[in-house]
């Protein structure tokens, strides 16, 4: 009997979908959509953005009703009308985007999400036991605005594993970490699944996907294209069952010879923007023309700083900090530093990058106003600054559902592209981007890096600030590496192994790369 | 069972256009009930509070005087309102607007005036109304203070010295001790558009006003940073925004209309200053710019309804008996509507079942 029990267990999924299908207007974002995740299983969702990978998952934690189909939780048929349903079944989920309270402190942030109250101290308690068993530390009492994108990440994930949930479900749980501390988190994710747990997993990094997951459901156009062992299969048989067709990597130019020096960062030391943050502490750098130099380092190390500085967003303390092209411009506002050719991709595409309720096309006056054109004697020309959304739609391959919509209207990646797009398009001498494919799908993260290199090839300096060491990897010429607002020493791409760039990103041998 | 708030997706033209219609509609009907509660045939009352004032040429041109006010004002906080910068004090710098510019024509009464006054004195009462909006501004950028409590609390600041001065230097000797000013001479008075109304040359200033910030808001690059600056800061840093000078800005842009507003009420209008010479107009001017959707236009229209309602109000208490309080009332239901409208129109509300597990 016990033989035959452990027989049901083994097959029987705990959560399964079936047929469900959910429209939005004439859209069917999930048609029919089948998945099985018995429990103890690591089950990878893979597909592009806007495939239906958000629609299937808010469905199953209850955000979303389907129109059609049904959810079985061990078998049985089970409404999930909302959050809390579904954590009462035992389903949690970290979500990609934050849902913090940033005036609170970790703690009480944790506590407010508990289904059942529980007294401040013993949360907090609970809290640091939860988060040094899974190697995710964090400080019960700092206020959430003063962490950093990693920390926030792991106040989330903690604060899923203290429900004590059946089924996991991580939404690109790794984009903020290091190589070493993702490593963790899989140690962490196997000692779940060891335990009985079922995660869902979605990433676009399919090496990821491979080591960790024992099977993945695809999904492209709200369909399921296929189900396979991903662990049988390469990253290029993945990428071909998401995207439908071949995606290459970017294609690197090994034969680039860096040119001149255009922008040179001596010893520039800036306060954080608030008092528990990071700052930058005697950073230099030297960027050639016709080279990708990567900047790597876990998220909160001092990234947003540097940007800031180098964008003109924030001044430098003396105006010879930061020198363009032999002139000294660390007192120059970003509107000078674009008028000599220089471009800057935020990190932020949403509130930074570009504004959700504007139309695209005054999303491409905000960042070239001052050097496309756009306004000639204050006025806007609005024919120009939709001639430019044309050019960038068309190079960059920008899906929208109309010639001019909202940015908010568009997919994360199709906004990326954009808004990429509108820096490259602009030809500049020199581009300074942050996390350039942060959530973005296979295609588009290809589109972009090509272009990146492209622009370096034409004879552009390019400055990647990046949390994503594939990506670096995959593009640099030079990585040099961002820990508690100093930079390391690059190290060039034939230096730069995955193991030497992580322990420089956990602050390990700092003096010694220096 | 419980209500959420979704967010919607792009909304369209038209949609945004009847949010206002349906909030003066609801308005209204609501106003109807209330007058039936109060005694009044309902249809009577809308009729004297919405119609009348519109139906002969003495109501038109009433309407115009008391929409001039708020339209200028209207215009001037829509612009603040739209780069996140909330003066609520535009009553503050309507009253110090009069001051300066009637303080011109005091000096010089019953001396040598010429063609020049007029100019001046609207000049002085755009800049007083400035002068008077940067203090707000000043403490907000250099020292952080909220600048809805210091442009609230300058009101009163400004209705005291309106006060002070009525009562004690500029008071009219020949006035019996009434605390009021001497009566401006013609030269200091603006002329009227036709003989035997009030209407004066004020309201096509207005008019003029309103149509250079249309074209400024929606076709250059100052009125696209304005925007940018309310609806992302980040973004508008990005975009090279300095927010501390847009914020002073557009606060001198809001008192100097609202300066201007308050000359021009005073030198077309009163004739002389007066305690109590706005009956709000400053604050009414808000729920005109809400209601106009923070846009030039609409605030031309905005203003026009709630000076409708100031003269039907007029009409209902004398005519009906109604309180002065119940045109307080509508013109609180005009912008509760408002905003409920726009809620409705960024957000859908849902109807979450529980259903039993």
């Amino acid at each position: 009997m016990p033989g035959r029990v452990r027989h049901l267990s083994a097959t029987m999924p705990l959560l399964e979908a079936r047929r469900v299908t959910r429209r939005f207007g004439a859209l069917v974002a999930n048609d029919a959509v089948d998945l099985a995740v018995p429990g103890g299983q690591a089950h990878a969702l893979l597909g592009e953005n806007g495939a239906g990978k958000s629609t299937l998952v808010k469905i199953l934690y209850g955000l979303l009703q389907p129109d059609a189909g049904e959810i079985a939780w061990r078998g049985a048929p089970v409404p999930i009308p909302d959050p809390r349903a579904a954590r009462a079944l035992g389903i949690g989920m970290v979500f990609q985007h934050f849902s913090l309270f940033e005036a609170m402190t970790v703690a009480e942030n944790v506590a407010l999400a508990l289904d059942v109250p529980e007294p401040l101290p013993r949360v907090a308690e609970r809290l640091v036991a939860v988060s040094r068993a899974y190697g995710l530390p964090l400080e019960p009492q700092r206020e959430v605005w003063r962490l950093s994108v990693g920390e926030r990440q792991r106040v989330e994930i903690v604060r899923c594993l203290m429900q004590d949930p059946r089924l996991i479900i991580l939404d690109e749980p790794t984009s903020v970490l290091t190589p070493q501390e993702a490593d963790g988190l899989f140690a962490t994710l196997d000692h779940l699944r060891a335990e009985g747990r079922a995660v869902l997993y979605i990433s676009h990094k399919l090496e990821e996907v491979r080591r960790l997951c024992e099977a993945a459901t695809i999904l492209r156009n709200g369909r399921v294209v296929a189900t396979c062992d991903p662990r049988v299969e390469t990253a290029a048989s993945l990428a071909r069952m998401m995207v439908g067709t071949d995606v290459g990597a970017a294609r690197r130019n090994a034969t680039a010879e860096a040119g001149p020096v255009r922008l040179s960062v001596h010893a520039l030391s800036l306060p954080p923007p608030e008092p528990h943050g990071v700052g930058l502490d005697g950073a230099s750098l030297e960027l050639r023309a016709g080279e990708v130099l990567g900047i790597a380092g876990v998220a909160g190390n001092g990234q947003d700083v540097l940007f800031a500085a180098l964008s003109g967003e924030q001044a430098a303390p003396a105006a010879d900090r930061i020198i363009l092209d032999g002139a000294p411009i660390g007192r120059e506002d970003i509107t000078a530093r674009r008028r000599r050719g220089a471009a800057f991709v935020p990190e932020e595409r949403l509130g930074h990058a570009a504004v959700p309720r504007f139309r695209l096309s005054e999303n491409a006056l905000l960042a070239g106003h001052a050097t496309e054109g756009f306004a000639p004697g204050g006025l806007v020309r609005r024919s120009r600054t939709l001639d430019f959304v044309d050019r960038i739609s068309a190079a960059f391959d920008v899906r929208k559902g109309a010639r001019d919509p909202e940015a908010r209207a568009l997919s994360g990646g199709n906004l990326q592209k954009f808004v990429v797009g509108r820096e490259i398009l602009r030809q500049p001498r020199l581009l300074v981007v942050c996390q350039p494919t942060w959530g973005v799908d296979a295609g588009a993260a290809r589109v972009i890096r090509q272009a990146i290199l492209d622009l370096a090839r034409s004879g552009a300096a390019v400055l990647v600030i990046s949390q994503d060491l594939d990506e670096l990897l995959e593009i640099a010429d030079r990585i040099a590496v961002i820990f508690h607002g100093r930079l390391s020493a690059p190290l060039t791409a034939a230096q730069a192994t995955r193991e030497r760039i992580g322990l420089l990103m956990g602050g390990a041998a700092m003096a010694e790369a220096a | 069972m419980r209500l959420v708030l979704e967010q919607r997706g792009e909304t369209g033209l038209a949609l945004r256009m009847a949010s206002p219609l349906l909030a003066v509609a609801l308005a209204l009907a609501s106003a109807a009930v209330m007058f039936a509660a109060l005694g009044a045939d309902p249809l009577v009352a809308l009729h004297a509070y919405f119609l009348l004032p519109l139906s002969d040429s003495w109501g038109l041109q009433e309407v115009a005087v008391k929409a001039t006010p708020l339209v200028l004002i209207s215009v001037g906080l829509a612009f603040c309102y739209r780069a996140g910068v909330w003066n609520i004090g535009a009553e503050g710098q309507f009253l110090v607007g009069a001051l300066a510019g009637a303080w011109l024509a005091i000096a010089t009464h019953g001396a040598a005036q010429g063609p020049w006054l007029l100019p001046a004195m609207l000049a002085a009462g755009a800049l007083g109304g400035s002068a008077f909006a940067l203090i707000p501004a000043l403490l907000r950028t250099r020292f952080g203070a909220s600048e809805i409590l210091t442009s609230l609390m300058l009101v009163y600041v400004a209705e005291l010295l309106l006060d002070w001065l009525v009562r004690g230097p500029w008071r009219d000797p020949a006035g019996f001790n009434m605390p009021q000013t001497v009566t401006f001479s013609p030269a200091a008075t603006l002329p009227l558009l036709a003989e035997g109304g009030r209407l004066n040359l004020g309201t096509p200033i207005a008019l003029l006003v309103v149509i250079v910030a249309a074209f400024v808001a929606t076709r250059t690059l100052k009125g696209f940073e304005i925007r940018l600056l309310g609806e992302a800061p980040r973004a508008a840093r990005f975009a090279g925004v300095d927010a501390k000078r847009l914020t002073w800005g557009v606060f001198a842009l809001s008192g100097a209309l609202a300066g201007l507003a308050g000359i021009l009420e005073v030198s077309g209008t009163l004739r002389q200053l007066q305690p109590g010479l706005s009956p709000g107009y400053g604050f009414t001017a808000i729920i005109v710019a809400f209601l106009g959707r923070l846009n030039p236009v609409g605030c031309l229209v905005a203003g026009i309804l709630l000076a409708v309602t100031f003269i039907g109000g007029e009409n209902a208490q004398i005519m009906l008996r109604l309180p002065l309080d119940a045109t307080r009332v509508i013109q609180g239901l005009l912008l509760f509507y408002v905003l409920a409208c726009d809620t409705l129109l960024l957000y859908r509300v849902r109807l979450l079942r529980s259903v039993p597990a």
